[in-house]
């Protein structure tokens, strides 16, 4: 049997105190455990950026990281997304914007550009492109997901 | 009262739950005391199977059971159906071997499944896996189609003979061989279309459920038509009636095709649950999903464009080996043929055309429908002929189509390769995108590239294809084993609200805003009030479900023509309560009236008449308002483009980069215009996919070396182009609609657009053919081994 480790973070604003398996993967606690199944998982290698969250502000491929290290961090999943008016804008937009077909890969697009949003305060519509290279959609070819995504920022293509 | 009807740019109400992620996917559902499967499958390419031992898997902790091919025969379940027959030039049918559940004796392609593993965990279920002990011995292999047919290699079924499923010809061979034979000019080319992994971003997912008391079968899987998945699992491969058995599809992340199989894993798991009575859950990893969800393209062909001195087209000689891979899916057969050679008459009038298409079995994944399927080969085939004749002829390759456009007034214009097109303005089409592409600049913008050292091109593609499948009548005689109308219930609430229940199936396409929105302008009821139903065969009608771009054009004239029922049956209410004649009653916004006068009743207030029969004819007219509609097309609809793609290439290294791309689309009438040029730019970065960087590969011993996304490259944010997109409108007279599809044309259309403007980029470096996709390492060795004298340097 796998050891266990007990672990104390915040997950959307609320904190949490769980005993989890050593092993265990962000994703599969969050999906499996906590049953906040916002995040996806499509590749479990870190290519597609479907499970991606927000780790201490920063976004993060939860397939690739332990469980046990949200200890003592602040988590933030596409449930706990937010603003004090309601929708996160970056929600609003890309429903706005018409930036979503089959949404399985959207929360994970929406915490990236979050992020993005968060921690770049000189973006670029490129410097947008690039900054979502590690998010893959299938559906729509991203023009939509930029627009929306650089309408928040306030930045021109 | 209907500004959110057809033609408005309404925002999707579905995108709320996914934004916040409360979308609803299969891996999302869970079941108390569900188990877990997970596969043992095949590291081999080809092999007999001498023995399966489960005996150590199944006393591993937590192990329900472990289920194996010799259970699958014991328990009779079917082959996986085939939807498709062909038939030989010679009049036998096609070859058509079994594919069963879990291998029985021999493997045929590396992930085929071999057992079966049930567990109370996941983890569980897959430590278990790998305790199976599969003996096998290996057979040698055969990957390319085109070395299958070979004398002497390995043979996958004792029922298909050299490894050839089919041998199908359509069109007047002699007619194209004397009209090839009296061309002025004869311009030909050797094309691979590449084999692709579909990748949906959502993997392939199922959770099964068995009723012990009632004997109900219920499956919840990542599909794109589940009444078809009941029908053809539970009748050819289950044994289970429709009655005791349920589909729901819920939210679907993506399918382009590859969820449209009744795949193995899904009958597997109905089965076990069936056997356990318990649940059981199974969702593939995306290494499952490149070596089992079914692939497309993979054919190699050999094409030749006959023209008269004049440039116009005298005739088309195509040959094409197709590869199936290693057992039939569902349409697998289908799209090699008649989704394939169907178009090759393109947007224009050659008038004598023949293919000829063998395809064969290899040990490979089996191939099937991926966005487009079949008419991206024929449209990728043809445009670049075109292209390659304009450029050897010296001519303008947009003056060249135009030269061989059918005409505005030629419609509906019969094709010699079997279809009827409906309407069209091809020149129209090609003129605005010449506009908006700003063709007139180009020159301008090619010598300021090779300043900066820079090999700038343009490339064409008008595309053309046939979606909204089908008339049935038609399909049957061709070798569909279904049926493809489509049905639809609209149901009035005895308030006045509407529920619609429709056989399509969304999986991104944003049905329940654009089929709401079709109802609310038909009815005249405000949109917010229409809920749309899909996706459960125990709340809809049996339907065929969604792929070839044909839900609206299809399902949603199903709709409508549930509508004029309604409407139909109204008037008669509304006769009554406003005690005027039937043929006095007319019907407008929402509201019966009698003709010339202001005696009026809204929809709504016949609704609640018809639920609450006060005063109501009882005598000759049944309560409720709730109607159901088959619509079963007369004919195809032929969406078509103007593509133009500009590129630049880095000849030091052969870097691409797609500088402007524009897509000029008549998908006729509109419904949706934000949901059709999302539909259009999502369907180009596919078709940019194909162009520039995805590629199956198999190595020779049949493993496939692409078998993740870090060795399969998908288009990511960074590579594709803002697209600029337009539409011209010409409605299809075919349909109550007059729509036409427009899921699939981007994929279509853009594949040879671009790689036209790479060897545009690339002529004065004597390159006069790249295959696809046009990586950097390929486009700098095509400059390298050019015939000018600069390539060299």
């Amino acid at each position: 049997m796998s050891a266990t480790v007990e672990i104390n973070f915040t997950l959307n604003g609320r904190k949490r105190q769980l005993t989890i398996d050593a092993g265990l993967s962000a994703l599969n606690l969050l999906r499996d455990k906590l049953d906040m199944t916002g995040t996806k998982y499509a590749c479990g290698e870190g290519e597609c950026g479907a499970c991606t969250i927000l780790v201490d502000g920063l976004s993060v491929n939860s397939c690739l990281m332990y469980a046990a290290d949200f200890d003592g961090r602040d988590i933030v999943t596409i449930e706990g997304l937010r603003s004090d008016k309601g929708f996160d804008p970056m929600q609003d937009a890309f429903v706005e914007h018409g930036a979503i077909q089959c949404g399985f890969c959207m929360p994970g697009m929406i915490m990236q550009a979050r992020h993005l949003a968060d921690t770049n305060k000189d973006l670029t519509y490129d410097g947008l492109k690039r900054g979502l290279e590690g998010n893959v959609c299938r559906c729509t070819g991203y023009k939509k997901v930029f627009d929306a995504v650089a309408d928040v920022i306030g930045i021109a293509k | 009262m209907t500004e959110k009807g057809i033609g408005a740019a309404v925002l999707r109400r579905e995108d709320r739950r996914f934004v916040t992620g409360k979308g609803q996917y299969v891996d999302d559902l869970n079941r108390a005391g569900q188990a877990h499967a997970c596969f043992v499958r095949s590291a081999q390419a080809h092999a007999e199977i001498r023995k399966v031992d489960v005996s150590r898997a199944k006393s591993a902790p937590g192990v329900i059971t472990v289920l194996t091919g010799e259970d699958v025969a014991a328990d009779k379940l079917g082959s996986l159906p085939c939807g498709w027959g062909i038939t030989n030039k010679d009049g036998t049918a096609m070859a058509e071997p079994g594919w069963p559940v879990l291998a029985q004796g021999r493997v045929r392609y590396v992930g085929e499944a071999i057992a079966m593993v049930i567990a109370t965990t996941r983890q569980g279920a897959r430590d278990a896996a790998e305790l199976v002990e599969v003996d096998t011995s290996p057979l040698p292999v055969v990957v390319q189609a085109t070395d299958a047919g070979k004398k002497g290699a390995p043979q996958l079924h004792e029922a298909a003979a050299n490894n050839q499923c089919f041998d199908w010809e359509i069109g007047d061979r002699a007619a194209t061989d004397a009209a090839i034979k009296a061309s002025a000019k004869v311009v030909s080319l050797d094309i691979v279309n590449q084999r692709l992994v579909p990748n949906a971003m959502e993997p392939r997912a199922a959770l099964a459920e068995f009723d012990t008391n009632s004997g109900l079968l219920t499956l919840h899987c990542a599909c794109q038509a589940p009444h078809a998945m009941r029908l053809l699992l539970g009748a050819f491969v289950l044994n289970q009636a429709e009655h005791k058995f349920r589909v729901v599809a819920p939210d679907v992340g993506g399918g382009f095709g590859s969820k449209i199989p009744p795949y193995a894993e899904y009958a597997a798991l109905c089965w076990a649950a069936r056997r356990l009575g318990q649940p059981v859950k199974w969702t593939s990893s995306r290494s499952e999903a490149f070596l089992t969800d079914a692939h497309g393209r993979d054919h190699v062909t050999r094409a030749e464009l006959g023209l008269d001195k004049d440039g116009r087209f005298t005739a088309l000689r195509v040959s094409t080996v197709a590869n199936l891979g290693a057992y039939l899916s569902a349409f697998g057969p289908l799209i090699p043929t008649y989704l394939y050679a169907t178009l090759f008459a393109g947007q224009y009038t050659t008038p004598a055309i023949h293919a000829e298409v063998r395809a064969m079995f290899t040990n490979t994944t089996p191939v099937d429908a991926y966005r487009g399927a079949g008419r991206p080969e024929a449209t990728y085939m043809l445009e670049r002929l075109v292209e390659t004749a304009a450029r050897e002829l010296g001519m303008d390759p947009a003056e060249l189509r135009r030269r061989n456009f059918v005409a505005a007034d030629a419609f509906p214009y019969q094709t010699p390769v079997a279809l009827l097109y409906d309407s069209g303005d091809y020149a129209g089409a090609l003129d605005k995108a010449l506009e908006l592409a700003d063709v007139k600049g180009f020159a301008k913008r090619r010598a300021e590239a090779a300043k900066r050292g820079m090999a700038r091109g343009i490339g064409y593609s008008t595309p053309i294809e046939a979606t909204g499948a089908a008339p049935s009548a038609i399909a049957g005689q061709l070798g569909a084993r279904a049926g493809l109308y489509e049905s639809a219930e609209v149901r009035f609430n005895p308030t006045g609200s509407v529920t619609v229940f429709s056989g399509s199936h969304s999986h991104g396409q944003g049905h329940a805003t654009t089929f709401a929105q079709i109802v609310a302008s038909t009815l005249g009821v405000p949109y917010e009030n229409v809920e749309v139903v899909e996706g459960d065969t125990a709340r809809t009608q049996f339907g065929m479900g969604t792929y070839g771009s044909r839900s609206t054009s299809v399902g949603g004239s199903a709709i409508v023509k549930a509508c004029d029922k309604i409407i139909a049956k109204g008037k008669k209410i509304a006769a009554h309560l406003l005690e005027a004649s039937e043929g006095d009653i007319e019907f407008e916004n929402g509201n019966f009236t009698v003709s010339g006068t202001d005696r009026t009743k809204n929809i709504a207030e016949i609704a609640f008449a018809a639920y609450v029969p006060h005063n109501y004819p009882l005598e000759t007219l049944e309560p409720g308002l709730n109607e159901q509609a088959f619509f079963d097309p007369a004919n195809f609809n032929f969406p078509y483009g103007a593509y133009i793609c500009e590129v630049e290439v880095d000849p030091e290294t052969g870097f691409t980069r797609i500088e402007r791309f524009t897509a000029i689309d008549d998908v006729g009438n509109v419904i949706n215009p934000l949901i059709v040029h999302g539909q259009v730019q999502g369907g180009v970065a596919q078709g940019i996919g194909q162009a520039m960087f995805e590629q199956g590969v198999y190595d020779e011993s049949g493993q496939l070396l692409t078998g993740s996304l870090m060795d399969y490259c998908l288009p990511r944010a960074d590579d594709v182009p803002s697209i600029d997109s337009g539409l011209t409108v010409t409605p299809c007279p075919f349909n109550p609609l007059g729509v036409k599809g427009c899921g699939e044309m981007g994929t279509i259309g853009s594949t040879p657009a671009v790689i036209n403007a790479i060897l545009d980029a690339l002529k004065d470096y004597g390159v006069s053919d790249i295959q696809m996709p046009a990586t950097p390492l390929r486009v700098w060795q095509a400059i390298r081994n050019g015939s000018a004298p600069q390539a060299a340097e």
